[in-house]
């Protein structure tokens, strides 16, 4: 997404204003306007058509190859039907759903009609197998939305609210202990020194002579994740977000070496919520239920910000240390955040364009 | 329909060969065969539980397998070593040890696929991967050039020998119209698959550890003097059990190159111990965690500080005409140099990688008895494909199978 003239890649939040209007709106953080911005426009959309063409090939591909899967289906549920005394029109329709599920293919890569197909397997394999009905979303990114979000130093004490609220919202492990986020409790008067920061505290916060940081998974404009993955299994979404496809995922982590943020989570092994802490509002690429072998990260809370709600995390924080928003409304707050604060990001020089921010009041 | 038939009588024939031999011989066998159900038993638990039965965690997320897997690259390439001056340059020497060669090279490369696989967590959704019908993140992931590459190299080290063998079997001459060109293919793809590899972690901007530009260089020189190492002590084991004459001359050519490699490896890693310790900047920490431990954690300590003397020792025994030419001498240090190598090139590479993690964190990584159990089945695994393509090469070689018509 980088533009030609550009040495290096840099964030252009009023890149997506620019298409609407042609006054000049963009604030500091985008890269230049004008012309060239226009250019830059075309640029993106020429490079949807060549994506959209190798797309249209691919799921023909892949539909020929459904084909197969769902012939060879009827093959095995012809055969469990001859064979076994037991095997009723649930446990076909189950064997059914494993089988499409198997072989589908990458969600980045399907049509919104396939999107909610298989999030309807998926609630009803759900439903076969416990009873339950949970509610999933396929939602897409909204137009002129790029998320962003905001840490204030000053006020996070380390209460660790965001995290258990984060664990409980997105479904992880509760065996492994699994958080996306990390509360890192530095000493007073010696900066911004994570060697000797503690990411693990179990006492009484805030502690005298500290100061508290979180970090997650930062939502890079330009990832290195993403590039590394050899399956195309985590993308950046149009509105910013980070996201992996549970399904597609091989396992292999490399992108979890590429991640300088330590934004990533690996499911070691088979990952297990109590039914009743389950959350049931969910979405294909945020909280659903994982499973073993497969890459997690923090989503902003996919469920909730395309529901137009804060990501748990904000919501939970006794202090107000955290802010969300979308970074193309000028009227937001985290815009007003960034045009106002000394704002910061970690890890700069790498050239991944977080859209995490921190500041101090 | 011919060539079928021959084809077909070619494998019958070797068939009977490697399950015929000397006690020794079936006793290795058994073992080797031992060893891989040990293995395949332990991948199944792993399988089962899933890979938190190893000791990798999300601060260390690659361990014994991608050690392994990498070190193991470097042997595959280095069957060019043998194939360039054999092939192209018209040395006759190394014509029988090339086909030795390139049986440790197809090993080498069945192992490095396994290891891939093991250290999966998907096992199952392999075919994701699978250019046309899965999504293959071509160009952008160098993971799926490494796939391409080690999977062309594994498709010429198979055809190459294949050719040259099918047509000896017939007591026929080999065309080298036919093979020199893939000879040179191979000679490219062979630093291919070496830089390709290394570019796996150079690229990552977020572990300064591996983003360093002599990264790949090194591994070259390194692989130069581990693979063909191991070829030298496999050599020297051909010899003693068969009748497949190997030169003396044969092997002290081989010894030379090891040196040169070794030597070259050796002023690389002074250079970057010099970058590293002269003026230790912030990513100069997953080296002295390396070398010298970091607040107290020092699980790698052992084992960089046994790879680095017998590192030097072993160059300098090479440098030395004298020890070299003494083939007692010369197996001694070639052995040494491949422990050395498959500790810096393997465990010293890229665990350190990920120790600190990102924001400083100090988490240890120590392999567990399943992924040890796992890793050694894959090596057992390796050297019975190489047993078997060696037997058959030397079958056909020493004239022992020939086509009856
Ligand atoms: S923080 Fe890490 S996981 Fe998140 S987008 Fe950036 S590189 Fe990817
Ligand atoms: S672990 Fe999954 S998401 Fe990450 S690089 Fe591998 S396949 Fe892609």
């Amino acid at each position: 997404m980088s533009s030609d003239n550009k040495k290096w890649f840099s964030l252009n939040i009023g890149r997506k204003n620019q298409e609407t209007s042609s006054s000049c709106s963009c604030g500091k953080q985008s890269g230049g306007c004008g012309g060239h911005d226009h250019e830059e426009i075309k640029h993106i959309e020429e490079r949807k058509d060549g994506f959209e063409q190798v797309f249209d090939v691919k799921m023909n591909r892949r539909s020929a190859f459904k084909q197969l899967a769902a012939s060879l289906a009827i093959g095995a549920g012809a055969v469990s039907t001859s064979c076994s005394m037991f095997s009723d029109d649930e446990s076909k329709e189950k064997a059914q759903i494993d089988w499409e599920e198997q072989f589908k293919g990458n969600y980045k890569l399907m049509t919104d009609e396939e999107k909610k197909a298989t999030v309807d397997r998926l609630v009803r394999s759900y439903q076969l197998r416990t009873g339950k009905t949970i509610s999933m979303s396929s939602k897409n990114a909204e137009e002129n939305v790029l998320f962003g979000y905001a840490f204030n130093i000053s006020k996070c004490q380390g209460y660790m609210d965001c995290v258990s609220a984060c664990v409980e919202e997105n479904n992880q492990d509760r065996n492994s202990q699994m958080q996306y986020i990390r509360i890192h409790e530095m000493k007073d008067g010696n900066g911004f020194n994570f060697n000797e920061s503690d990411d693990n505290y179990y006492h009484e916060v805030p502690a005298e002579g500290h100061f508290y940081m979180g970090t997650q998974c930062f939502h890079c404009d330009n990832p290195p994740c993403v590039n590394v993955c050899p399956v195309q299994a985590t993308w950046r979404e149009d509105d910013g977000l980070v996201v992996v496809d549970y399904d597609w995922c091989v396992g292999c982590r490399y992108c979890m070496a590429a991640c300088p943020y330590d934004g990533r989570r690996f499911n070691w092994s088979k990952p297990e919520v109590p039914e009743e802490e389950i959350n049931k509002n969910q979405h294909y690429l945020g909280n659903r239920l994982r499973k073993k072998g497969v890459m997690e990260k923090c989503t902003f809370c996919v469920q909730r910000s395309r529901a137009g709600k804060n990501p748990a995390c904000v919501e939970a924080c006794p202090t107000g240390a955290r802010i969300f928003g979308n970074l193309l409304d000028p009227n937001s707050t985290i815009r007003w955040v960034l045009e106002n604060k000394k704002v910061f990001r970690l890890r700069e020089d790498l050239g991944t364009e977080p859209k995490f921010w921190y500041f101090m009041d | 329909m011919r060539r079928f038939k021959v084809f077909k009588s070619l494998v019958r024939d070797s068939l009977d060969t490697i399950t015929q031999g000397s006690r020794k011989y079936h006793l290795w066998m058994a073992a080797l065969t031992f060893m891989m159900l040990v293995g395949m038993y332990c991948y199944s638990i792993q399988l089962d539980e899933g890979l938190s039965v190893t000791g990798m965690t999300d601060r260390v997320s690659w361990g014994l397998y991608i050690s392994n897997f990498t070190f193991l690259v470097g042997v595959a390439a280095a069957a060019v070593m043998l194939v360039m001056p054999t092939y192209v340059l018209k040395d006759i020497d190394f014509k029988q040890a090339v086909l030795i060669g390139e049986g440790l090279a197809v090993a080498a490369l069945v192992m490095c696929l396994a290891f891939v696989i093991a250290d999966m967590g998907g096992p199952s959704v392999l075919w994701h991967m699978i250019p046309e019908i899965g999504v293959f993140n071509f160009p952008n992931s160098m993971l799926t050039w490494d796939v391409l590459v080690l999977n062309g190299y594994l498709f010429i080290n198979i055809t190459i020998p294949l050719y040259i063998l099918f047509r000896h079997y017939q007591g026929k001459e080999a065309k080298s119209k036919v093979y020199i060109p893939g000879a040179f293919i191979s000679v490219f793809w062979a630093v291919a698959i070496h830089l390709v590899t290394a570019f796996l972690y150079q690229g990552l901007q977020a572990r300064p550890f591996w983003n360093n530009a002599l990264l790949g260089p090194r591994f070259l020189a390194s692989a130069f003097a581990a693979g063909p190492a191991l070829i030298i002590l496999v050599l020297a084991v051909i010899r003693s059990s068969t009748s497949f004459k190997i030169q003396d001359k044969t092997i002290k050519k081989i010894a030379m190159v090891v040196t040169v490699a070794a030597q070259i490896n050796l002023i690389m890693l002074i250079s970057e111990l010099f970058k590293e310790f002269y003026a230790p900047t912030h990513h100069s920490e997953s080296a002295y965690y390396l070398f010298f431990g970091l607040h107290g954690k020092d699980a790698l300590l052992p084992w960089i500080w046994t790879a680095i003397p017998l590192n030097i020792l072993a160059t300098v025994i090479l440098t030395f005409h004298k020890l070299r030419n003494n083939f007692k001498v010369l197996y001694f240090a070639c052995f040494i140099l491949f422990i050395a190598i498959w500790i810096e090139k393997g465990f010293g590479l890229i665990v350190p990688g990920f120790i600190p993690g990102p924001y400083g964190k100090i988490a240890e990584y120590i392999p567990t008895g399943i992924e040890i159990g796992v890793t050694l089945g894959i090596w057992a695994l390796g050297a019975f494909v190489f047993t078997i393509l060696a037997k058959t090469a030397i079958g056909i070689e020493i004239g022992k199978l020939r086509y009856k018509k």
